[in-house]
């Protein structure tokens, strides 16, 4: 990173940086091989929806050293808005097959997502974290709990907690074929996508001024205060951010999905939060590298027929790398207090 | 002054100074006066309207299991200022540990009260085994990782079905008995009221010795700063893992009072909604005081079974269209959770604050503790 300072740290970094294309690179090729092209393809969009909730995870402990326990519902929420605005606003039930109708009603849909819980995060954030900036640990936490458990419970009661049809707007049929598998368009769009949004942050994260603010704020809130950053500001964006990524998550879950559920922010939610820790909570590339991690050990287990214990091993990892390995694989410099 | 006995007036003074000598005996006298008053004040007016003196000494008895769960975790979070978020994880431990030795499922029959300790040795050792390796993170990731366990306790229960009989739990639970004296019967609610009232006043009494103890002294210590206290020769990884211990020692003891009470468990029973509930009732009542945390419970049991309820027959009584589709009870969970958010941003003391805590929630708005 451009502004890092600290020798040690940028030191640290730049090894990563050289080590991790070769660590990815073998670890696509061993997966590939052991689960097969469909597996590993299930795996890859599956870490991409992760990867894109995680990322909101690790932005905001980067910034206020809190663990956003509502973070998962908002991304549950985002798909229920998506859900409303694909099948009330766009009136469509099923898959689009004119195209440019498609990439204009696709497109629609992410931005006004997105948009919508990019407020909702910021909401959240304006009233209740930022009164308990000063407080102790303990109350914003268990504010984020409060919030995370409004959210479920305002769309169980509104919608119901049972699973609610999403209309698939690309077409499932749509496949081509990779050395004799057939691969769905869809999985396809939604790892382009996720992968996309992905590179988009970290240019804006690296690149902008804003980008500079939110990484000098989480290095040293006061310090960046008195060099003029607006402390306020600079989080409210980074919730923005964040919450958008989820809602984006949230539209691609239905989409791929076809079905959403008020209970799936919790289950994502706290394999996302894995993978930040996994990948180095407070780093961003970490987030998503964990992100596929996670899909990968959970499509792993289901393909090796321990599925349903899918859950309880990703929670195990994230017992041993909390115990561990606390700064994640990529490590992060929130890690050093653990 | 303490916020329970401003009220009373210079006539009394002797009474309290007796009881504030023998405090053990005082709390015992005031549990027992509440417990007789509360069943007598249902045949008054709208009470008696609402349900029969069973039905509400029934609510009474889940009512005093929730207040004990709210005083056990108080310990973990109140006390040690450790955010606990899968509690009911040792709660479900108990009563399956009770259910497996006391059903038809398994055959086996043993007596309910030695299992009574033997789910508080349960809780101990599964918060131990937690407590042990994550104890020493941070207090964040501490919360995620109770978060986790109290997320694959109920699933480990249903998906391994070979022991627990999966969704469906273990039924047919034994009822305590006093052989030749007293068999604890369904239709009865009131010997289990009376097991459910003893064993609160008996936790309650040990949970205020405890705090007066070396090791509630060490818990203070921990909780305002932990790098004093280590730095004074406190052992924190055992202090807290002695708080996480007892607290989950307590939801053991009374997971086995509850499989007995309702005769069935089941993984359901044991949702993540069950934690946010009881840290609800702790927030509500203020974090660090056992009596406010067992009054908090008190407030949100009654309020979600009695008033909502009412809310829902009212409803569906005067056939009103809009309303008529909405479960009322189904808002008890929006419930907890607009708690947990009002509570820390208006009176995060709760509102019966601990003396201790309300004087380390105090100096906030001078803003220096909290910069990094």
């Amino acid at each position: 990173m451009a502004t890092a300072s600290v020798t040690s740290r940028s030191t640290g970094r730049t090894l990563g940086a050289l080590r991790l294309p070769t660590i990815i690179a073998a670890f696509l090729a061993i997966t590939l091989g052991v689960l097969g092209i469909d597996q590993f393809v299930n795996a890859m969009t599956l870490g991409a929806i992760y990867a894109l909730v995680a990322l909101g995870y690790t932005m905001v402990y980067g910034i206020i050293e809190l663990i956003n326990f509502a973070h998962g519902d908002v991304f549950m929420v985002g798909s229920f808005v998506a859900m409303l605005i694909s099948s009330r606003l766009l009136g469509n039930v099923g898959g689009i097959t004119s195209v440019p109708l498609l990439i204009v009603s696709v497109l629609l849909l992410f931005v006004l997502t997105i948009g919508a819980m990019a407020l909702v995060g910021a909401l959240i954030e304006r009233l209740a974290y930022r009164p308990l900036r000063r407080a102790p640990k303990l109350a914003p936490l268990i504010t984020a709990i409060g919030v995370s458990f409004i959210l479920q419970n305002i769309i169980q009661f509104f919608i119901g907690p049972t699973f609610t049809k999403v209309p698939q707007l690309v077409p499932v049929e749509w496949a081509i074929e990779i050395s004799g598998a057939r691969v769905p368009l869809l999985n396809l769009f939604v790892i382009a996508t996720s992968i996309i949004l992905m590179i988009g942050l970290q240019l804006f994260i690296s690149r902008t001024r804003t980008g500079r603010a939110m990484r000098t704020t989480s290095m040293d809130r006061d310090a960046s205060s008195l060099m003029g950053v607006d402390i306020n500001r600079t989080i409210m964006i980074t919730f923005l951010i964040g919450s958008g990524l989820a809602g984006a998550a949230g539209v691609v879950h239905g989409l791929y999905y076809g079905n959403t559920n008020s209970s799936i922010g919790f289950e994502s939610g706290l394999k996302a939060f894995t993978a930040a820790v996994l990948g180095g909570i407070g780093n961003t590339a970490g987030a998503a590298l964990g992100g596929f991690l996670i899909a990968f050990v959970e499509v792993g287990a289901s393909a090796f027929g321990v599925g349903r214990w899918g859950g309880a091993i990703v929670f195990s990892l994230l017992v041993i790398f909390l115990v561990f390995r606390p700064t994640g694989l990529l490590g992060s410099h929130s890690g050093d207090r653990a | 002054m303490s916020g329970i006995g401003t009220v009373a007036s210079t006539r009394f003074a002797p009474v309290r100074a007796f009881f504030r000598r023998h405090r053990s005996l005082g709390i015992a006298v005031g549990v027992l006066l509440i417990s007789v008053a509360l069943p007598l004040i249902t045949h008054i007016p709208p009470f008696d309207g609402i349900q029969s003196t069973n039905a509400w000494v029934n609510a009474f008895t889940t009512a005093a299991i929730y207040a004990m769960l709210a005083m056990g975790l108080n310990i973990v979070i109140g006390f040690a200022g450790l955010l606990d978020l899968g509690y009911a994880a040792f709660f479900a431990l108990g009563g399956y540990a009770y259910a497996f030795v006391a059903a038809p499922y398994t055959g086996v029959h043993l007596p309910f009260w030695p299992m009574l300790l033997a789910g508080g040795v349960v809780g101990a050792i599964f918060g131990i085994l937690l407590g042990a390796p994550t104890l020493r993170l941070r207090g964040d990731y501490l919360a995620i990782v109770t978060l986790g366990f109290g997320e694959i306790v109920p699933i480990t229960l249903m998906n391994s079905d070979k022991f627990t009989n999966g969704v469906n739990g273990i039924s047919g639970i034994d009822k305590p008995s006093i052989p030749g004296i007293l068999q604890f019967t369904l239709i009865n609610p009131w010997p289990m009221y009376a097991l459910a009232i003893t064993l609160f006043t008996l936790i309650m009494i040990m949970i205020f010795r405890l705090q007066d103890s070396r090791l509630g002294r060490t818990w203070d210590a921990i909780r305002e700063d932990e790098l004093a206290a280590e730095s004074s020769g406190v052992n924190i990884v055992i202090a807290k893992l002695q708080a996480f211990a007892v607290g989950a020692s307590i939801a053991g003891i009374v997971g086995v009072v509850n499989a007995a009470k309702l005769t069935i468990v089941t993984p359901d029973q044991f949702r993540f909604s069950v934690s946010i509930s009881v840290l609800a009732a702790v927030v509500l009542g203020g974090m660090g005081n056992t009596i406010g945390v067992a009054t908090g419970a008190f407030i949100i049991y009654l309020f979600q079974n009695i008033l909502l309820k009412q809310i829902n027959t009212l409803v569906e009584n005067f056939n009103i269209p809009v309303l008529s589709t909405i479960d009322f009870l189904q808002f008890q969970y929006v419930l907890y959770g607009i708690v947990l958010v009002l509570m820390m941003l208006k009176r995060p003391q709760g509102i019966f604050p601990a003396r201790r805590r309300m004087r380390e929630f105090a100096p906030l708005k001078i803003g220096k503790r909290g910069v990094k």
